[in-house]
């Protein structure tokens, strides 16, 4: 294997983790919040509002019901307005950030839906209000399912990022499709799979990990 | 100190709504402990939940220490809820919170300070005998311990009522016994007013001052813990009780008896004895004064808030004169004489 191939597969690695990185980052700040909403608005919830969270759950539906690799470049107006350009490997990584917003969102919900209804009543009958059992009972006892969520969006995020090739974007997965597959160079493609098998390895691992390092149920 | 005053709670609306409390009135004074009893779906645990608006009541009034609860705003409420400590049947204690800090907990809500609320907390944990558990998460504690944290966190904020929503009965009987206990020290040492639902009439016998019995919505009966048990006034009052005394006949002596008395028949009767007639030596008496044996079937003493309570299923042999005389003797005694049937004499 020679030193530039290698330089490659390192400079398309650390292309990778800056796109998951961003937006794994910004998808977390925004759909964990999301996901909060979601499940909080629901009917019979500490803030039942039952049309904001109809509405809401038809957009993230709408967000996580277009395929990625045309969210891709369907959204490059948007890409443009925030990046200030359309193509590289920041312009990849906000519809990947986009496209991961409702999948966060979503596994959020799902694991505040896994919190016992009597945990929230216990707060209420203490004086507790919506904001301190959002704070102080759903996100930390929803933590375990919550870092869970997130391990499955990064790994998601890996995965999807093979795509961002489209724009420019690079990465192993871009790596994979031109020196690999364009070139018929079958150890490119070898290696790029083996590194993004031994990634995704590393981050389920540390998921887990806090995973268990966090919950005490 | 707790006053419900015409409670309703109906679930839905139209033809489908289910009313689950009618017009429920009930006063529990200061420093009693309430037990309301009833069978699952008699609407115990909508009635607890009404108390600190849990359930909000669809009519009627909830008043805790003179502040009337159902009159609030949601800001009033949650300020009231710090008078009125709660625990539940599954503990409901934050599983990613140690047991200090699920005690802290109502205290971080009031935002008191880290100083202010481990001189609180500390003393608790002593009193509840959870001193050595403080670091440990509640999936590492027993049932009877994780109640004992949720005790004290119910206390944390200096409450003067507490609620307890059937707290024992996910309990095995002996750490039942210990947390009914620690829940009568609580009441005697701090003079804190208990309010209970339970299905189980251990709980009322052992701790209550007061019984409440719900049937389908309705507080059907509102007793003296001592006269529910010598009295009760409704037939589904007299189940419970012989549920819990298990005071039954013999179902080969059930099969034999007879509704009418006939030419050759004994009467079963069932006595049920409290107060000064426990004491009196009424078998023997009614053998040497009638000349009847009396045969003891089934027979259980028990001792309810310092009062005792006999009961026998005894058959009354003798003629029909000297048995109708007996039974008039026993009914001029101080205790419930119920004519059971009537069964053949044997030849």
């Amino acid at each position: 294997m020679s030193s530039a191939l290698i330089d490659l597969v390192w400079q398309s690695t650390l292309e990778t983790l800056y796109m998951v990185a961003v937006a794994g980052i910004l998808s977390t700040l925004i759909g964990v919040p999301l996901g909060v909403l979601l499940y909080v608005t629901r009917p019979r919830q500490i803030l039942a509002q039952p049309i904001i969270n109809t509405l809401l759950g038809i957009v993230t539906n709408v967000g996580r019901s277009v395929p990625f690799i045309i969210l891709l470049v369907a959204i490059i107006p948007f890409t443009r307005m925030i990046v200030g350009s359309s193509i590289g490997t920041n312009a990849a990584a906000v519809p990947l950030t986009i496209a991961a917003i409702p999948f966060v969102a979503r596994l959020v919900e799902g694991a505040l839906n896994e919190v016992s209804p009597g945990l929230v009543e216990a707060a209420q009958s203490m004086g507790a209000t919506p904001m301190q059992i959002i704070m102080k009972v759903l996100l930390p006892e929803a933590r375990g399912g919550i870092i869970n969520g997130l391990t499955i969006t990064v790994v998601a995020l890996v995965s999807y990022s093979a795509m961002a090739g489209a724009v420019g974007g690079g990465g192993l997965g871009d790596l994979g499709i031109r020196y690999g597959y364009n070139r018929f160079n079958p150890t490119v493609m070898l290696i790029t799979v083996v590194v993004l098998v031994v990634m995704v390895q590393l981050f389920q691992s540390l998921g887990d990990y806090l995973v268990r390092k966090s919950d005490h149920k | 100190m707790i006053s419900l005053d015409n409670v309703s709670k109906t679930y839905g609306s139209g033809p489908g709504a289910v009313q689950a409390l009618k017009d429920i009135d009930l006063q529990v004074p200061k420093g009693t402990i309430h037990g309301v009893i009833g069978l699952s779906g008699a609407g115990k645990s909508t009635l607890i939940r009404c108390v600190n608006l849990l359930e909000r009541p669809t009519a009627g009034r909830v008043i805790i220490d003179g502040q009337e609860l159902t009159a609030m705003d949601a800001a009033a409420l949650r300020q009231a809820r710090h008078q009125c400590g709660m625990i539940f049947q599954h503990f409901n204690l934050l599983t990613n919170r140690t047991v200090y800090d699920n005690v802290a907990l109502p205290l971080e809500l009031m935002g008191q300070s880290r100083q202010a609320i481990r001189e609180r907390v500390t003393p608790l944990l002593e009193m509840t005998g959870l001193a050595d558990k403080t670091t440990q998460y509640p999936a590492q504690l027993s049932g009877g311990q994780k109640q004992r944290v949720a005790i004290a966190r119910a206390l944390a904020s200096r409450p003067k009522v507490l609620l307890c929503d059937e707290a024992t009965s996910a309990l095995d009987p002996q750490t039942t016994a210990s947390i009914l206990t620690l829940l009568q020290e609580i009441n005697q040492q701090l003079g804190l007013t208990i309010l209970l639902i339970t299905h189980e009439m251990e709980v009322v016998k052992t701790i209550c001052h007061r019984v409440g019995l719900i049937s389908d919505g309705r507080l059907v009966e509102d007793a003296d813990v001592g006269d529910f048990f010598t009295s009760p006034g409704t037939q589904l009052g007299r189940e419970f009780l012989n549920d819990f005394l298990k005071l039954e006949a013999p179902q080969a002596l059930i099969e034999r008896l007879e509704p009418e008395a006939g030419a050759n028949t004994h009467p079963v009767v069932r006595l049920t004895f409290s107060g000064d007639s426990v004491a009196t030596p009424l078998i023997s008496r009614l053998a040497r004064e009638h000349g009847i044996d009396v045969s003891i079937l089934q027979a259980k003493v028990e001792s309810i808030q310092g009062r005792t309570l006999g009961l026998m299923i005894a058959e009354l042999m003798g003629s029909a004169s000297q048995t109708r005389q007996a039974l008039a003797t026993l009914e001029s005694f101080d205790l419930q004489v119920e004519v059971m049937g009537h069964v053949q004499r044997p030849d």
